[in-house]
């Protein structure tokens, strides 16, 4: 493996960089009105239009789909590519200091490594397809069951943050809408704005120092493992949830609000002011609707993110996640695992897109004939 | 036992160790040397080791892509774990690092240094109930130091032609002498195995004081006593718990706030914060791991012997200790031995900042122009400020150095051993001549320096096979001399290994072999609650 690129490839820039929700590329950010164009041929393109009209939205889930499996395979070039391209390679990345030319010789043929790179791509995206992901460079393990732990891990901590932070965000949204420009409004803002503000690992060892060394009353570190009850579990996962929930709050929280504000001031709200209804009926059943799109966009990215984007907070609290064991595997080269997360997180990243999209048009149905 | 008194005596006649670390070391040794000695037993009758409670760690240095097959353990974590379940045929004094009896119990060399009988202890079982034989023994060291195999001991395995049982003693046959064959059987790799490892290389079974009971690689791993354990000199508590702990920040606050009894690389910039917590405690130990700058003797312009001694002058060894290593670590003097190794050479003098001197070589060097270093944080903690510390004294010497701050990723793979002037770090070895073999020997696979000198390899490799210690010395101190003056090494400080516990740890022997008790700190450590 020489003739080794530049340090940074595109894949890694995809996978890493996702943090803050919006930093995402633009390849997968899809919205829900740019609905992409039907596939094209002559028979089965009437015959798609005919679908199309008659179920919309079997029609918009199914084109989101093909686009999906067409976005994953892009990613997963772009991911092989990434990894290929980093400096150094496994073996002599994994020796390190105690390995000898010949170790490194043999871990090299033994790992085929000296096969050709399209040869080695395609083998793996073979097994891939097949649920298969193969078995770590370094740990010899199979790398579908290993992720099987980790992924769990990390879907527990991002269910109980969002299970918090979702509701929360959406009625601090509504009651600041309610109260705008008023002391509570204020208050929601200027408290959100300095949580987003403080980076994720210092709000981390705020808490820690708190709750975990001065007052005592937390579990620090956040270590899970399989012979954990439920119940030592949530009390070990307290202090990375309630981080995550700081983090993330406040960005759904301003989009709901901005997305209401946005709406309030529109023709028909104005009418449903002049019919004389009340203030909170008019957000509920005239604005909220017509806002719901772009926060139902901002909460899957902020899901997405939970899932795929809290590597600090992981190593903080030593929690066992998928960031963590991505992060591990990168610093040895170890592809399989680099491959199946970055696969994995960019899966989930496509899901919650369309399930947003989705969603939004559930919602409001005028999205589902776009001008 | 007397020798080492007197190592504690002069010690302490030298300011070396004040009463307290005396009489703490007089103790490690009693525990970490044989039950039996009852000279330590009666004077510390008040600190008998207790037995039972749950020793948990935490520690940086393990990653998912962990195997717990020692022929693949490299991480620091890893070690540890090793040295908890397994044993070497051979172990080393903690304070001296002369081999001292384990699985093997006694050996004896020919005259040359190329055979040696090793006679093994009857008796031990495996934690599966099997007996530990020769047979083992022998199918361990094959498997690493088979060419195929993936070995991290592979390095050290290679002079070895034969391994045999030869009714019941194991004989080690080498292509050339080597007095030092004991220490080599120290390296934590070579655990005795089960027919090996060959068999099942990650089931973990050896002869060791606690057997593992869970394994999560990079995540936790637990271990339970092992109830037919061959010594009754360790193993103290009844269960330990090992969590990776790779944030810095996450180990002190788990220390401090006593959910962990013991952490690793401790930061000596945090050192006085951690301090502050009551019950915490430091536990630093020096050690022979160096930081350095090394340059390439072949590449110009560092193959100009003047330009080396240049900046060999123009480096602030006492800054660089005070500042990059908070006092916790020693001056180093341009060659990779310190006065841990056994038979280290006395009395070469100590070369010390001199800007006159290094503008005088610079000078006769006739380079002009900028030198350019590259560094990295990865390189050794506090790379990159050394690197800025050394541009400053080379300054005032009228040396210009240019630092070109490299990526930690891909850094041991880009740039160390690649590029000709890079800051980089050793770890120690057990010997003398382990370390001229793997770093400065013409052949060496690691001769980051592209030091080649016939003569010097001439030295070594008679030294290797010289049992008379006095010559042995002598010459070690002649190969120091050449790396020291005419080497591509500028070696401004030896660090030392800095970890802090809970004050209910106690016994913990500072080893200078290798960091964490030379890894046998689970099994050495008791807890007074």
């Amino acid at each position: 493996m020489t003739g080794l690129g530049p340090d940074t490839g595109p894949a890694q820039t995809t996978v890493l960089t996702t943090a803050g929700g919006e930093s995402l590329p633009p390849s997968l950010a899809v919205s829900g009105t740019a609905v992409p164009p039907a596939p094209a041929g002559a028979v089965t393109g009437t015959v798609w239009r005919r679908f199309t009209l008659r179920r919309p939205l079997a029609a918009l889930i199914i084109q989101r789909l093909a686009l999906s499996v067409a976005l994953l395979f892009a990613v997963s070039l772009m991911i092989f590519g990434g990894v290929e391209a980093l400096p150094g390679d496994f073996a002599t990345t994994y020796l390190g200091q105690s390995g000898t030319p010949q170790a490194v010789e043999n871990i090299r043929k033994d790992l085929g490594l000296d096969k050709p790179v399209t040869e080695r791509y395609f083998s793996w995206l073979g097994g891939a397809v097949q649920g298969d992901f193969g078995t770590s460079w370094a740990s010899r393990n199979s790398v579908s069951e290993q992720i099987g732990k980790r992924l769990g891990n990390s879907l527990f901590l991002a269910f109980f943050a969002a299970l918090i932070s979702v509701p929360l965000a959406v009625a601090l949204g509504m009651l600041a809408v309610q109260y705008r420009n008023r002391l509570p409004d204020k208050i929601i803002n200027v408290v959100s704005l300095a949580a987003i503000s403080l980076p994720e690992f210092f709000i981390g060892y705020l808490l820690i120092l708190f709750f975990a060394v001065q007052l005592g009353i937390a579990t620090f570190p956040a270590t899970v493992y399989d012979s954990m009850g439920l119940g030592e579990r949530l009390s070990a996962i307290a202090l990375p949830v309630a981080t995550l929930v700081m983090v993330v709050l406040a960005h759904m929280m301003r989009m709901t609000r901005a997305a209401i504000l946005n709406v309030m001031s529109s023709a028909y709200v104005e009418t449903a002011e002049l019919k004389g209804l009340g203030a909170f009926r008019i957000i509920a059943r005239h604005a909220a609707p017509n806002a719901v799109a772009p926060v139902i966009n901002v909460i899957a990215l902020n899901l997405a993110y939970l899932v795929v984007g809290v590597v600090v907070v992981e190593v903080v609290f030593v929690y066992p996640g998928m960031g963590q064991y991505m992060v591990d595997a990168v610093t040895v080269r170890d592809m399989p695992v680099v491959q199946a997360c970055g696969l994995i997180f960019a899966a989930f990243y496509i899901f919650l897109n369309m399930a947003a999209d989705i969603l939004a048009i559930l919602a409001n149905p005028r999205l589902r004939h776009p001008r | 036992m007397s020798d080492y008194k007197n190592y504690l005596a002069d010690q302490v006649r030298m300011g070396k160790m004040n009463r307290r670390d005396f009489m703490g070391r007089a103790l490690a040794a009693g525990v970490a040397l044989s039950s039996a000695s009852t000279l330590f037993a009666t004077s510390a009758a008040a600190q008998e080791p207790k037995r039972g409670g749950h020793l948990k760690l935490g520690l940086e240095g393990g990653s998912a892509t962990d195997s717990i097959d020692p022929a693949k353990a490299t991480s620091q974590v890893m070690f540890l774990a090793v040295r908890t379940w397994g044993d070497t045929l051979v172990e080393t004094h903690p304070t001296t690092r002369a081999p001292l009896p384990a699985l093997a119990e006694s050996w004896s060399p020919s005259p040359d240094a190329t055979v040696w009988t090793f006679k093994i202890r009857k008796g031990v079982q495996f934690h599966d109930g099997k007996e530990m034989t020769t047979d083992d023994v022998v199918a361990t060291l094959k498997r690493h130091s088979d060419e195929k195999a993936e070995s991290g001991a592979l390095g050290v395995m290679k002079s070895i032609t034969s391994v045999e049982n030869k009714d019941g003693d194991l004989v080690v046959t080498l292509a050339s002498g080597n007095a030092d064959l004991p220490q080599i059987f120290t390296d934590y790799h070579l655990v005795i195995q089960p027919n090996g490892g060959t068999d099942n290389p990650t089931a973990a079974i050896g002869t060791g004081a606690y057997k593992l009971a869970s394994f999560d690689a990079g995540v936790r791993m637990t271990f339970e006593k092992n109830p037919n354990d061959w010594r009754s000199d360790r193993g103290y508590v009844d269960s330990i718990e090992v969590i990776n702990m790779n944030d810095a920040t996450a180990r002190i606050a788990a220390l401090s706030s006593g959910q962990v009894h013991f952490i690793n690389r401790v930061d000596p910039k945090t050192v006085s914060l951690l301090t502050r917590a009551p019950n915490v405690q430091l536990l630093t130990t020096s050690g022979g791991g160096h930081y350095v700058f090394i340059m390439h003797c072949d590449t110009a312009p560092f193959d100009n012997a003047d330009l080396r001694m240049a900046l060999k002058y123009a480096i602030d060894r006492e800054e660089m200790v005070t500042r990059i290593l908070g006092g916790y670590g020693k001056v180093g003097n341009d060659f990779p031995i310190n006065d841990t190794y056994a038979l280290f050479p006395e009395g070469i003098e100590q070369r010390t900042y001199d800007a006159d001197k290094a503008a005088f070589h610079f000078k006769k060097s006739g380079h002009s122009g900028p030198v350019l270093l590259r560094t990295s944080e990865v390189a050794f903690p506090g790379a990159v400020d050394a690197s800025v510390l050394f541009q400053e004294s080379a300054k005032k010497a009228g040396i210009e150095i240019e630092i070109k701050r490299e990526p930690g990723d891909g850094y041991w793979s880009n740039v160390w051993n690649v590029q000709p002037f890079s800051a980089s770090y050793w770890g120690s070895r057990a010997t003398q001549d382990q370390f001229y073999s793997g770093a400065y020997l013409s052949t060496a696979d690691w001769n980051d320096t592209r030091f080649k000198r016939p003569e010097f390899d001439k030295l070594l490799i008679s030294a290797r096979a010289e049992l008379d210690e006095a010559k042995r010395k002598d010459m070690y101190r002649q190969m120091a001399m050449m790396v020291r003056d005419d080497g591509g090494t500028i070696l401004p400080m030896f660090n030392d290994f800095v970890n802090a516990s809970s004050k209910a740890v106690k016994g913990y022997v500072s080893d200078i072999g290798n960091d964490m008790s030379n890894g046998y700190v689970a099994t050495r450590v008791w807890l007074d609650a």
